[in-house]
């Protein structure tokens, strides 16, 4: 069924009790010719561009729990392209123009919000690289504006500007950039790819990978065995653990990283705003909830669940920014596992067996990701071509010595 | 946190020996060992034994002493 106005009308006017399930429940088939292993954000939208765009047809989505139970459903909602390096921008460039077309091409309310959001830097030395980033940007037809002190003031003046360690002297805004609810992308990417057909199986854990002849032919779930004609793993902070069923060992941690929403309040926050002093990211969701969150706890983790320390320390850092936040009482707060990459930059690459396909280590920024990792590995998966603006997220980058740092930080995915 | 207690290769073991060491993981769920700095105590560097699934630690020796560093 399509949504519309006038839908929305006329099941209104009947109580609301003609709605259709927006996927169905399927029995998994015996044979695929595309299995994607991971229901979240990436998995589905590679099965929605799979069977949209590239035309094919036979696919399952096998997912362990039910969808949006990982981090696809965790997230503080972010989306941006404001990357510095020519192996990312045009990607996430490429992600924001679908972002801003999703919600009329999969029809369904994403409640994608472009509401701007803006770096804030603390020193000379910040405001430089804020600006060689800002045209970075621009160069790759991206928006970018540099604001000054008086600029940021006149659009939030309740931050601490004169802060004697961190006095906030200006930000880069991208406006483009904003918030999109992320469940609602988990669930458009669904019911989009169960109408071209294609299966989502949940409570279906994938548990072993059968190869024959340097081949994948399918996998062992725990609802049985599935045969395939490609294999497609899309499993984000389980990524080691799924690739170690074909015997691959990734250049990757899995990491804890926490999120933390407030009690609801009247509008404070315009857009999202992030502290350069420290990390903390801060935005209002449409309930009034300030949504926010920092860095990784830092210790490999499976958990789902983070420590006091970095609840502290997130706190404190926003504090800094926003003094007034000492007042806010936090009502919950959650853990997700990232996938960590040992250069903080993800992998789309066809793999060591002829018809495996890896998408992974998307790290804490894999959400704004998801549309066009979606469409840039179904393309993989289809036509056995990276798409132009995924060609440098190979896996064989570390080897060669091509790694893409944006943080220059090295092989030590606890910092990216 | 420093990251996975692996054998450091010999200077001249080749460049896969060096990419496994720089940069593959086993990444487990479950039982690890790890290298932790005491930053804001005695700043030794330790090993910590931990389960990765449950945050249990297990085990914490100071990494001079531990010469078992898992092969
Ligand atoms: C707290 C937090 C805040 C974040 N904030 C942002 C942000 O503001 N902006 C941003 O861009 N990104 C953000 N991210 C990162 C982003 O959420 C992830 O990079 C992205 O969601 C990962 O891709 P995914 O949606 O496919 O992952 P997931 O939703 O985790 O999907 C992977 C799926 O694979 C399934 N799976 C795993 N193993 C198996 C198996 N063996 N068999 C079957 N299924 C399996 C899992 O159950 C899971 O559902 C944040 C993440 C967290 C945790
Ligand atoms: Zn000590």
């Amino acid at each position: 069924m399509r949504y519309s106005a006038l839908s929305i009308f006329l099941n209104g006017l009947f109580g609301n009790r003609n709605w259709a399930a927006h996927w169905r429940q399927p029995e998994p088939k015996p044979h695929y010719d595309v299995i994607i292993v991971g229901g979240g954000g990436h998995g589905l939208a590679t099965a929605y561009y799979l069977s949209k765009t590239f035309g094919i047809r036979n696919i399952a989505v096998l997912e362990k729990g039910y969808l949006g139970s990982g981090n696809v459903g965790r997230n503080t909602t972010i989306i941006r392209s404001n990357y510095l390096l020519p192996g990312n921008n045009p990607f996430y460039e490429f992600s924001m123009k679908l972002w801003e077309g999703l919600e009329q091409d999969f029809n369904f309310n994403a409640m994608v919000s472009q509401r701007g959001v803006l770096n804030l830097f603390h020193s000379d030395a910040q405001r430089d690289a804020y600006t060689r980033r800002g045209n970075a940007m621009r160069l790759h037809g991206v928006d970018a504006d540099l604001l000054d002190r008086a600029a940021v003031r006149s659009m939030l003046p309740f931050f601490d500007y004169d802060n004697a360690r961190f006095p906030i002297q200006g930000g880069l805004l991208q406006r483009r950039g904003g918030t999109v609810r992320h469940d609602a992308v988990a669930w458009g990417y669904a019911r989009g790819a169960d109408a071209h057909g294609v299966d989502i199986i949940q409570n279906c854990e994938v548990t072993g990978i059968r190869r024959e002849g340097g081949k994948a032919v399918g996998v062992e779930t725990t609802r049985g065995f599935i045969g395939c004609g490609k294999l497609a793993l899309a499993a984000a902070g389980n990524s080691s653990r799924v690739a170690q069923m074909a015997d691959l060992k990734l250049p990757m941690e899995s990491h804890v990283l926490q999120a933390f929403v407030s009690e609801g309040l009247k509008p404070f926050i315009d857009g999202v705003v992030t502290f350069g002093a420290g990390h903390f990211y801060v935005s209002q969701s449409d309930k009034g909830g300030l949504v926010f969150g920092g860095d990784i706890d830092g210790y490999n983790s499976y958990a789902q669940r983070g420590n006091l320390a970095t609840v502290e320390h997130v706190t404190e850092a926003g504090k800094a920014m926003i003094p007034a936040l000492s007042r806010i009482r936090v009502l919950r707060s959650w853990g997700g596992i990232m996938d960590m990459s040992m250069d903080g930059s993800p992998i789309i690459d066809r793999v060591h067996l002829d018809n495996l396909y890896l998408n992974s280590g998307w790290c804490y920024g894999g959400f704004k990701a998801t549309p066009a990792s979606g469409y840039c590995f179904a393309h993989l998966i289809a036509r056995d071509e990276p798409h132009e603006t995924a060609r440098a997220f190979r896996l064989d980058r570390f080897r060669r010595g091509y790694v893409i740092d944006e943080k220059g930080q090295g092989a030590q995915p606890n910092l990216h | 946190m420093k990251g996975a207690v692996l054998p450091r290769p010999a200077a001249d073991a080749g460049a896969d020996a060096w990419h496994d060491y720089v940069y593959l993981r086993d990444n487990p769920r479950g039982a690890y060992e790890e290298y932790w700095h005491h930053t804001s105590g005695c700043r030794r560097w330790l090993v910590v034994s931990r389960d990765t699934a449950t945050h249990e630690v297990y085990a914490c020796q100071d990494a001079a002493d531990a010469k078992a560093v898992r092969a």
